[in-house]
C-alpha cells in the first residue's frame, strides 16, 4: 500500500507516494532520483547511505521513510554543495584523493560534514570516531583524515591554495591532481549501474541452489510465470553455452543446466515489474535437486573416493598442477648452511567492494543490445555476451559506468550479466539486477586459500641458495582465473631477492565452494605471506638484521629472475632504506618492550601481463585523442576506471602532451561502443599499458599542431613549446596564443585532428619453457612495509600502531593517486591480516553455506582501528613505462602480511603461519609459548 | 537489494495512548518501532512479518534526562548518542554512558533509542541471516524451525542477549517502567530479561517501554563497563559486562556483576567477594565469573577464548573502576 509522504529534502518541500515498506533511501533514490546516496550492504553495516537528518547522521536505509517526520530537514550529498561551488568537505575529500571509487564517500563526506558542524578543529581521534560507522574499501582512510583535516582548515581560513605542481620538466605531470571524475563524485552526480533506470525497466532476480552439491533434474517454473507481473522466467536450458574468462578453461554455464556446485549458484532466473514480485515468483520455482556428497576442502578434493564436481574431465577435481625446477633445489639445500621449513595457511578472503554487483540490460527494435555493468572488464564481458547469448559482437555493446569498488572482484563475466541480457531480449524491456551483499558474497572470485609448504636454504653468510615450495590451492567451484592464479603462486616469488635454485610444485583443485579467481595482488599475496616469514627465520637463524638480508639477496635491476623473467627499473633497495629509516628501524628493531615490535617485508607485481587472456597480435590497450577548436582535447580509451584513477592518469598524460590544463581534456571509457579497446583493470596494467598508448596518441597531434604552429610563427618546430593552455615560441614572447588557436592552426594545416595510440607488449618476454609467459610483465614494481605492532598479551589482539609502506612505481604521474594506492593496498591487506575470513559451517547440517555472508559478520576494518598508514614514493624511472611509470595498485599489498607477522614476532617471539591472526589463535600461541 | 517486505503499515501515533491503541487492535501482528536499526534488518531477513509497524518517534517526548537527588530518569526514546555524549550523566553513571558510545557506530547511534537497546532482539549467527541462508542452513527455533543449530539436541533457543546497556542497568538496580491499556506497572531490570532467545524479555505485545529509571548511585559507588568486540564500532559485543561495587575506606563492599552476551539473558554472576580490591578479590572474582560463563556457539569467536576472555575484562573492569 502506499502512502503520500511530505519530505523536505536538501531544502526543498517533495510530496511523494511511496509504499509503506519503503526505507527513506529508496525513496531517495528511486522515487526523487537523488542516487548520490548509495546502497551497499542491505542493512546497516556499511554507511553508504548515510544522509542527515536534521543535521545529524543517519542511516537511510534501515529508516522506514513514512517514520519521517515531515518537518525533519534531510540533507543527501546533492544538498551539500551551493550556489558558490563544492562544500568545503567535498572539495577537500577532491583534493586529498580520497574520491577513489566515490561509492561510499557520499555517506562519509555527509559525516564529516556534520562533524565540522560541531568541531571546528577536530583531533584525529573525534575523525576516526565520527566515522567510524562508514565503512570504506578503497582508500584505507588515510586521505580521508587527511580530507577532513583539511576541510576544518579550509574554514577556518588556514588552508593553504591548491597549486597542483608538477615534477621538474613537466607542465602537469608528478603534480597532485584533483580526479577527472573527483567534481561528479564529490556531488553525487556520478552514476553507478544501479542508478542506471531506464522507461519499462523491469527488475530481476536469481534462484540459487541452497545445496553444495546438487544434480538438478527438473525445474518447475509454471507457477512463477502465472504470476501477476512476472514478465519472464529463464533456465539454463536457454543459455547453455560454457564461458570462462579463460579461454582454454570455459566451464561455466549463466544458470546452471544440469548441477549445482555450491551454496548460492545460480540456478533460474525472474524478471519481473519490481523486484519483490520477482523475489516472490523464485519462491515459486520448484527445483528436484538429487543432493549429492560435497567436497569442501582441497586435501579431501584430491582423494581418489572424492565427490567430483566435473564428472567428465580427465583429471577428477585437479584444475591444474604447475611443477618447474630451476636448478638442483636438492641438492641446493642439502648443502646449505641453515634450512627453515614452514607451513603455512592463507584463508579465503573476499573483495567486499562496498557496490554489489549490478548490471541492467537493454535490448532495441534493431537488435541492439547495450549492457551497463558494474565490471573492470568491458572487453572480456562483450566476447563472453557474444559467445553466450549466441549473438555478432557488432550487435553488442558494454559500458562501463562508475564502478564502486572491484578489486578483482569484477573481473570475470559473470552469469547475472547474460541473465539479463537475456531477459531483455526475451523480454524486450530493459531489465536490472542488483545483487543483494550475500550474493554478492557468493559470486565471490575472492583469494584463494592456500595450504603452502615452503623450504628455504640459505649459506652461513645469509645468500639464499634454494628455494623448495609445494603450495594445494583451493580454487572452488569453477576455474575462473585459476589457470593463471596456479602459475602465479610460483612464478611472481622470484623477485626482490633471488635465489640459487627454485622449485615449485603447485596445484588448484576444485572444491564445492564460491568460486575464486583474482583479488588485489592475484595469486602472489599467498606465497609471498609465506615466504616472507621464511626470510624472516633465515634472519634469525643466522642473526642477521632483516633488512639487510634481503639487501644481501636483493635481484638488482636490468637482469632476468631465476625463473626467466625481464626485470628493468628495480627500487626494491631504496624502498627499504625509506621504510628502514622512517620506522628508525636500527634503533627499535629487537630493542622494544616485550608486547611491542617492528617487522619488515619485500614484495614484487606485475605492471600488466606480457599476453592478454586469449591470444591475439592486436594491442593490448588503444587509446584515440581527438582536439576540438575550442581548446579542448577528447581521450577516449576502452580502460576501465574502477576508483583507481585511470581517467585522471589519461587526461593528464593527454593535458601534458597537449599543454593544455587537465579540466580541458575529457575521457570516455570504457564503452565498448565509443572507446577503443582496452584489455580491463586487472593485473596491474592500466598506467603502463593505456598510459603508453594515450602518450602515443596525444604525441602525434602535438607534433602536428607544433609544425602548423610553427610554420605560423615562422620559427623552427622545436622552438614551439606548449603549457598551461598556451602555445608560444622559446624565442619570441610576441609569439603567444591559445591552445585553442593552437589547435585551430593545426587543423587548418592538417585537417580534423585526431589520432590513435595503441601499446602492445614485447612477444619476446618470459622464460623460455612452457608456462614461461605467465608471470612475464614489461615491468615489476616493487614494495618494502615496515609494521609496527603491539600485542596484548592479555587477549592476544594485534594493534598495528604504524605502517610505513614504501613502493617504487617507476614515476608518479600524480602522487596523491598513488599514495591512495599504496594506502588503499595497505588496508586491504592488513583487514586480511586480522580480520577478514571466508568461512564455511564445516560438519554443520549443509557444509557448503559460507558464513556470515555480510558486512556486519565479514569484517572489514572501520575508521577507528584502522593503522596509521604512511605511504612512500620511490621513482625508478621505468625505461619502457609511460615517463616511467610503473602498477601501484596491487604491489603493496603484499608485504603488509608477513610483516605485521614478523613485527609479532619481533614483539612477543612467537611465528604466527595462519591466516588471519585472530586474536584467540594469537593468544593460544603465546600460552602454547609459556607452556614450553 | 534485500527488501523490506511489504506486510504492513506504518502508524505514526501522536502520544503513548494512540499508540497503545494500535497495538491493542492488532494484538501480536504489530511490532513498534523507534531507531528501526533492529527491527528493520530483522523484516529484512524475514524474521517478522507485522501488520503494522508503530512508529514511536512520532511521540511527543519520551527523551528526557532527568538527574534528581534519588533517581535518575530517561526517556525510552533518548537517542544512545544523546546518553553516549551527557556529561553530567558520564559524572553519576559513566558506565552507562561507556556502554551506550559501545553500541554500533555513530549512525545507529542517532537513530538508536535506550529503549531499543534494553528491548534488542536477541542474535545468533544463525538467525540474523537472510531467509535464502537460513532456509539452506535448515529453520531454526526461534524463526521458522523446530532445531537449534547451537544446541543440536536442545529443545530452547539459546540466541545471545547482545544489547550493550543490558548489563549495566542491571547492575544499576535500574527499572523500566511500561504502559499498556492495563495501566502502568514498573519491572526492574534484573527481572526484565528471561532465558528464551525466541523471545527474552517480559514486555508483553500491547506494552511500550517508556521510562528508565535508574536509582542514583551513591557516591561510594564505582562501576565499569567492557565490551569484547573485534572492530572498534559497528560490531555487536562478542562478551560484555558491567560491574559495580562501593569503596568504602579502601574496601569493597556489595559487589555486582553481570556478563552478557554468552546467553539468552544477561547473566549476574554471584560470589564475587567483598573486601580490600587486592590482586586476590580479582582473582577469586575472575574464577567466579569464568566458572559461570560458558559461551556458545551462537556468537562467533572461538569459545575458548572468548571464556577466558571473562576474566581478562573483569580485571580491566576493576581498574577502570577503581580508577587506576
Amino acid at each position: 500500500m502506499k502512502r503520500l509522504l511530505s519530505l523536505n529534502v536538501n531544502g526543498q518541500p517533495y510530496e511523494v507516494a511511496a509504499r509503506n515498506n519503503h526505507s527513506l533511501l529508496e525513496v531517495l533514490r528511486y522515487d526523487l532520483g537523488l542516487t548520490g546516496s548509495k546502497q551497499g550492504c542491505d542493512k546497516g553495516d556499511c554507511g553508504a547511505c548515510t544522509v542527515l537528518l536534521d543535521g545529524e547522521p543517519v542511516l537511510s536505509c534501515c529508516m522506514l521513510a513514512g517514520t519521517v517526520a515531515s518537518s525533519s530537514q534531510i540533507t543527501t550529498i546533492e544538498g551539500l554543495a551551493g550556489p558558490q561551488g563544492l562544500d568545503s568537505v567535498q572539495d577537500a575529500f577532491d583534493r586529498s584523493g580520497a574520491l577513489q571509487c566515490g561509492f561510499c564517500q557520499s555517506g562519509m563526506m555527509l559525516s564529516a560534514r556534520a562533524l565540522l558542524n560541531r568541531d571546528k578543529n577536530p583531533s584525529d581521534e573525534a575523525i576516526r570516531e565520527a566515522l567510524g560507522g562508514n565503512l570504506c574499501r578503497c582508500t584505507g582512510y588515510t586521505q580521508i583524515f587527511e580530507a577532513v583535516k583539511l576541510a576544518a582548515s579550509m574554514e577556518r581560513g588556514e588552508a593553504p591554495d591548491y597549486v597542483p605542481g608538477a615534477s621538474d620538466g613537466f607542465n602537469v605531470l608528478g603534480g597532485r591532481h584533483r580526479k577527472a571524475d573527483g567534481h561528479r563524485k564529490a556531488t553525487g552526480a556520478a552514476i553507478y549501474t544501479d542508478d542506471v533506470v531506464l522507461p519499462r525497466m523491469l527488475h530481476g532476480k536469481i534462484l540459487r541452489s541452497p545445496h553444495a552439491h546438487a544434480v538438478i533434474r527438473n525445474i518447475d517454473t509454471r507457477a512463477a510465470e502465472a504470476l501477476e507481473g512476472v514478465v519472464a522466467v529463464l533456465t539454463g536450458e536457454a543459455l547453455p553455452t560454457l564461458y570462462g574468462v579463460i579461454p582454454w578453461t570455459m566451464d561455466e554455464q549463466a544458470l546452471c543446466t544440469d548441477r549445482a556446485r555450491f551454496v548460492g549458484d545460480e540456478v533460474a532466473a525472474v524478471a519481473a515489474v519490481d523486484e519483490e514480485t520477482a523475489q516472490r515468483a523464485l519462491d515459486l520455482i520448484v527445483v528436484d535437486y538429487e543432493v549429492l556428497p560435497a567436497v569442501m576442502d582441497p586435501f579431501t578434493a584430491l582423494e581418489p573416493e572424492a565427490p567430483v564436481l566435473f564428472p567428465n574431465r580427465k583429471r577428477g577435481n585437479l584444475t591444474k598442477r604447475v611443477k618447474l625446477e630451476f636448478g638442483d633445489v636438492d641438492q641446493a639445500l642439502s648443502d646449505a648452511a641453515v634450512v627453515v621449513e614452514g607451513d603455512y595457511l592463507f584463508e579465503g578472503t573476499a573483495h567486499a567492494p562496498i557496490e554489489p554487483h549490478a548490471v541492467v540490460a537493454e535490448y532495441d527494435a534493431r537488435g541492439l543490445l547495450t549492457v551497463t555493468s558494474s565490471t573492470q572488464i568491458p572487453h572480456y564481458v562483450h566476447r563472453a555476451l557474444a559467445r553466450v547469448l549466441e549473438l555478432p559482437a557488432d550487435q553488442i555493446r558494454v559500458i562501463q559506468p562508475a564502478l564502486g569498488g572491484a578489486f578483482g572482484g569484477k573481473s570475470d563475466p559473470f552469469g547475472h550479466e547474460m541473465i539479463a541480457a537475456k531477459l531483455a531480449m526475451m523480454t524486450r524491456r530493459p531489465v536490472k539486477f542488483l545483487l543483494n551483499r550475500e550474493e554478492t558474497f557468493f559470486t565471490h572470485r575472492g583469494r584463494h586459500p592456500m595450504h603452502m609448504k615452503m623450504r628455504l636454504g640459505a649459506d652461513a653468510e645469509g645468500r639464499f641458495t634454494g628455494l623448495d615450495s609445494n603450495i594445494l590451492i583451493d580454487g572452488g567451484a569453477y576455474t575462473s582465473f585459476g589457470l593463471v592464479t596456479t602459475y602465479y603462486s610460483g612464478q611472481l616469488l622470484t623477485a626482490p631477492t633471488t635465489f640459487g635454485t627454485y622449485r615449485f610444485d603447485s596445484s588448484r583443485v576444485f572444491t564445492n565452494k564460491p568460486p575464486c579467481g583474482p583479488k588485489r595482488g592475484h595469486g602472489s599475496v599467498q606465497p609471498r605471506f609465506a615466504f616472507e616469514i621464511q626470510v624472516d627465520k633465515i634472519a634469525a637463524a643466522l642473526d642477521i638484521d632483516p633488512i639487510d638480508i634481503r639487501r644481501i639477496n636483493d635481484l638488482g635491476p636490468d637482469t632476468h629472475t631465476i625463473n626467466g623473467q625481464r626485470i628493468t627499473s628495480n627500487g626494491f633497495l631504496e624502498c627499504l632504506r625509506v621504510v628502514e629509516e622512517a620506522s628508525e628501524w636500527k634503533q627499535r628493531y629487537g630493542k622494544m618492550p616485550y608486547g611491542r615490535g617492528l617487522g619488515v617485508a619485500g614484495s614484487t607485481y606485475i605492471s600488466g601481463t606480457a599476453y592478454p587472456v586469449y591470444p591475439n597480435e592486436m594491442p593490448q590497450s588503444g587509446v584515440q585523442v581527438r582536439l576540438d577548436r575550442s581548446g579542448r582535447a577528447h581521450v577516449m580509451c576502452g580502460a576501465s576506471d574502477i576508483g583507481q584513477g585511470s581517467d585522471t592518469m589519461l587526461a593528464l598524460i593527454a593535458a601534458e602532451e597537449l599543454g593544455i590544463e587537465p579540466d580541458k581534456v575529457q575521457v570516455t571509457s570504457s564503452d565498448t561502443d565509443l572507446s577503443p579497446v582496452d584489455l580491463g583493470a586487472y593485473s596491474s596494467r592500466v598506467t603502463f599499458m593505456a598510459g603508453n598508448a594515450c602518450r602515443s596518441a596525444a604525441q602525434i597531434l602535438a607534433h602536428r599542431v607544433r609544425s602548423a604552429v610553427a610554420s605560423e610563427f615562422g620559427v623552427p618546430d622545436v622552438q614551439v613549446h606548449r603549457a598551461a593552455g598556451r602555445w608560444f615560441s622559446v624565442k619570441d614572447a610576441d609569439k603567444n596564443i591559445s591552445a585553442a588557436e593552437a589547435f585551430q592552426i593545426g587543423e587548418a594545416a592538417f585537417g580534423t585532428l585526431g589520432a590513435t595510440g595503441g601499446y602492445n607488449t614485447d612477444k619476446t618476454l618470459g622464460g623460455d619453457y612452457r608456462g614461461g609467459t605467465i608471470g612475464a610483465s614489461p615491468a615489476y614494481s616493487f614494495t618494502a612495509h615496515v609494521a609496527e605492532v603491539r600485542v596484548d598479551t592479555e587477549t592476544g589482539f594485534i594493534h598495528v600502531e604504524k605502517i610505513w609502506a614504501a613502493h617504487d612505481c617507476g614515476f608518479a604521474l600524480n602522487p596523491t593517486l598513488v599514495e591512495g594506492q599504496i594506502a588503499g593496498s595497505v588496508y586491504m591487506g592488513w583487514c586480511e591480516a586480522v580480520m577478514e575470513e571466508q568461512s564455511f559451517a564445516y560438519g554443520g547440517p549443509n557444509p557448503g553455506l559460507l558464513r556470515g555472508a555480510n558486512l556486519l559478520d565479514y569484517r572489514i576494518s572501520t575508521a577507528v582501528e584502522t593503522p596509521e598508514i604512511y605511504p612512500f614514493i620511490v621513482e625508478s624511472q621505468d625505461p619502457n613505462g609511460p615517463y616511467g611509470a610503473k602498477e601501484a595498485g596491487e604491489g603493496p599489498l603484499h608485504p603488509i602480511l608477513p610483516a605485521i607477522a614478523n613485527a609479532v614476532y619481533d614483539a612477543v617471539g612467537i611465528r604466527l603461519d595462519r591466516l588471519p591472526f585472530h586474536p584467540s589463535k594469537v593468544l593460544a600461541a603465546l600460552q602454547a609459548k609459556a607452556e614450553n | 537489494m534485500l527488501r523490506i517486505a511489504d506486510t504492513f503499515i506504518v502508524e505514526n501515533p501522536r502520544t503513548v495512548d494512540e499508540a497503545l491503541e494500535i497495538l491493542k487492535a492488532y494484538t501480536d501482528r504489530a511490532r513498534v518501532i523507534a531507531g528501526g536499526t533492529d527491527l528493520l534488518p530483522n523484516i529484512k531477513h524475514g524474521l517478522h512479518a507485522p501488520e503494522v509497524v508503530v512508529n514511536l518517534k512520532s511521540i511527543e517526548g519520551l527523551r528526557e534526562v532527568e538527574i534528581g537527588s534519588d533517581w535518575i530518569e530517561l526517556g525510552a526514546l533518548l537517542p544512545l548518542h544523546e546518553l553516549a555524549t551527557h556529561d553530567e550523566l558520564a559524572a553519576v553513571v559513566p558506565a552507562l554512558v561507556t556502554a551506550a558510545g559501545a553500541v554500533a557506530g555513530p549512525q545507529l547511534r542517532r537513530m538508536g533509542t535506550l529503549g531499543g537497546n534494553v528491548c534488542l532482539d536477541t542474535r545468533c549467527v544463525y538467525i540474523n541471516q537472510t531467509h535464502f541462508w537460513r532456509q539452506a542452513l535448515g529453520f531454526c527455533i526461534k524463526k521458522d524451525g523446530t532445531k537449534c543449530h547451537v544446541v543440536t539436541t536442545g529443545k530452547r533457543c539459546v540466541a545471545a542477549a547482545s544489547n550493550d546497556t543490558a548489563p549495566v542497568l542491571t547492575v544499576l538496580g535500574a527499572e523500566l517502567e511500561i504502559v499498556s491499556p492495563r495501566g502502568v506497572r514498573t519491572v526492574l531490570v534484573a527481572d526484565f530479561y528471561v532465558n528464551n532467545g525466541e523471545k527474552n524479555n517480559v514486555l508483553a505485545p500491547d506494552e511500550i517501554l517508556t521510562k528508565i529509571r535508574i536509582p542514583r548511585p551513591s557516591a561510594t559507588r564505582r562501576m565499569a563497563f567492557q565490551k569484547l568486540r573485534i572492530r572498534d564500532a559497528i560490531d555487536f559485543p562478542m562478551l560484555n559486562m558491567a560491574l559495580a561495587f562501593d569503596l568504602v575506606d579502601g574496601e569493597l563492599k556489595s559487589p555486582d556483576l553481570v556478563v552478557s552476551a554468552i546467553a539468552s539473558r544477561p547473566r549476574r554472576v554471584r560470589r564475587i567477594p567483598e573486601g580490600v580490591p587486592d590482586e586476590a578479590l580479582i582473582e577469586a572474582a575472575c574464577n567466579s565469573a569464568f566458572r559461570v560463563v560458558r559461551p556458545l556457539t551462537n556468537i562467533n569467536g572461538d569459545l575458548v577464548w572468548r571464556r577466558e576472555m571473562v576474566k581478562v575484562l573483569l580485571r580491566r573492569a576493576f581498574r577502570d573502576a577503581l580508577g587506576e
